[in-house]
């Protein structure tokens, strides 16, 4: 790795805009990790407990709109897969490909859309909106980058997009 | 249980300056570990001690993106109730939360506003502190009932515009 911090390569360059790792969820979507959920931050709504609740509001059970990311991480391990895997490849992509060995999410907005139903099978792509010029940062130098991921159901209805705000630097020599 | 039966804000109950009520949650290692696991999130970060001081030079793991999501999701639907619906929530994070700290969530009503298909959104400042600082605030849109026969949830399409 040189010294500096390199320029955005065409290589890089040509990844802008373009739908990238075009996926499935892994499984179904389910209620256990719903209930996981709702367990770590002690959330009490009905909606997501009582069944008879969520089908008058809703016609059935639903996953909470912030879990939209939890579906599209892959299992830690699976047959035929080697060494970690991770989601949100894109970034970590661009951690490898822009020299910036350390990463951090520095900011995240989600649009939520039709429910997720238990059940239903989602698909998802990534997408690079911007690449920023080299910046100073209290962590180190390195540059932002804008990362959307696009997720729609079965049936092709928007159930949300989570944009990225990511910050790829390098520690500051001691 | 029926709906009818669960408290629960209607838009005409709520006024721009009304703030939540305040909620606050020791956190510990295992509110860390819970909920990057409840995420899915396997980065070592969220569970290994080691891997975050020394990689990512931080004094421990620390509560991962989406789990803080999950506890604004909690903390706003704990006051607005189960037919409040969440549309769009943007987050800004300026610094971790730990295990030996205490989340102060706190948050305030912006703005209300009526669309033009009749859904009313709220607009709602909300924020997680630890000992009086900001560590992550959010900008939150999340569709209220206009009245008791009003479901946000029973919007699609070109009605629901989050």
């Amino acid at each position: 790795m040189s010294e500096e911090i390199p320029e955005i390569s065409p290589e890089v360059e040509t990844l802008i805009g373009k739908p990238l790792y075009e996926e499935e969820t892994e499984f179904d979507i389910e209620m256990g990790y719903v209930y996981n959920t709702m367990a770590a931050v002690q959330n009490g709504n009905p909606l997501y407990w009582d069944k008879a609740v969520a089908q008058e509001l809703c016609g059935g059970q639903i996953a909470p709109p912030t879990m939209l990311s939890v579906w599209f991480r892959p299992h830690y391990w699976s047959p035929g897969f080697e060494g970690e895997r991770t989601a949100l490849q894109t970034h970590f992509d661009l951690k490898r490909m822009l020299e910036l060995p350390e990463a951090i999410i520095a900011g995240n907005e989600s649009i939520f859309g039709v429910p997720v139903r238990i059940g239903d099978k989602l698909k998802t792509h990534q997408v690079i909106k911007s690449i920023s010029d080299v910046k100073n940062t209290k962590v180190g130098e390195g540059r932002f980058w804008v990362i959307n991921v696009e997720c729609v159901n079965q049936h092709g209805e928007h159930v949300g997009t989570d944009i990225y705000t990511c910050l790829g630097y390098r520690r500051p020599a001691k | 249980m029926s709906v009818a039966e669960i408290k629960g804000l209607t838009v005409d109950q709520i006024k721009v300056g009304d703030e939540l009520p305040p909620l606050t949650q020791p956190v510990t290692a295992t509110t860390v570990v819970l909920g990057a696991l409840a995420a899915r999130d396997w980065r070592p970060m969220h569970h290994d001690k080691d891997f975050a001081v020394n990689r990512n030079g931080v004094k421990d793991i620390f509560i991962n993106t989406p789990n803080n999501a999950a506890w604004f999701e909690r903390y706003i639907t704990d006051w607005a109730g189960p037919k409040g619906r969440l549309g769009r929530m943007k987050f800004k994070m300026s610094s971790s939360v730990f295990p030996g700290d205490e989340m102060a969530m706190s948050g305030k009503v912006d703005n209300i506003v009526t669309d033009d298909t009749g859904c009313c959104w709220l607009e709602l400042s909300v924020a997680v502190s630890v000992d009086g600082k900001v560590s992550t605030s959010c900008q939150t849109r999340i569709a209220v009932p206009k009245d008791e026969n009003d479901n946000p949830w029973a919007r699609k399409g070109d009605d629901w515009k989050p």
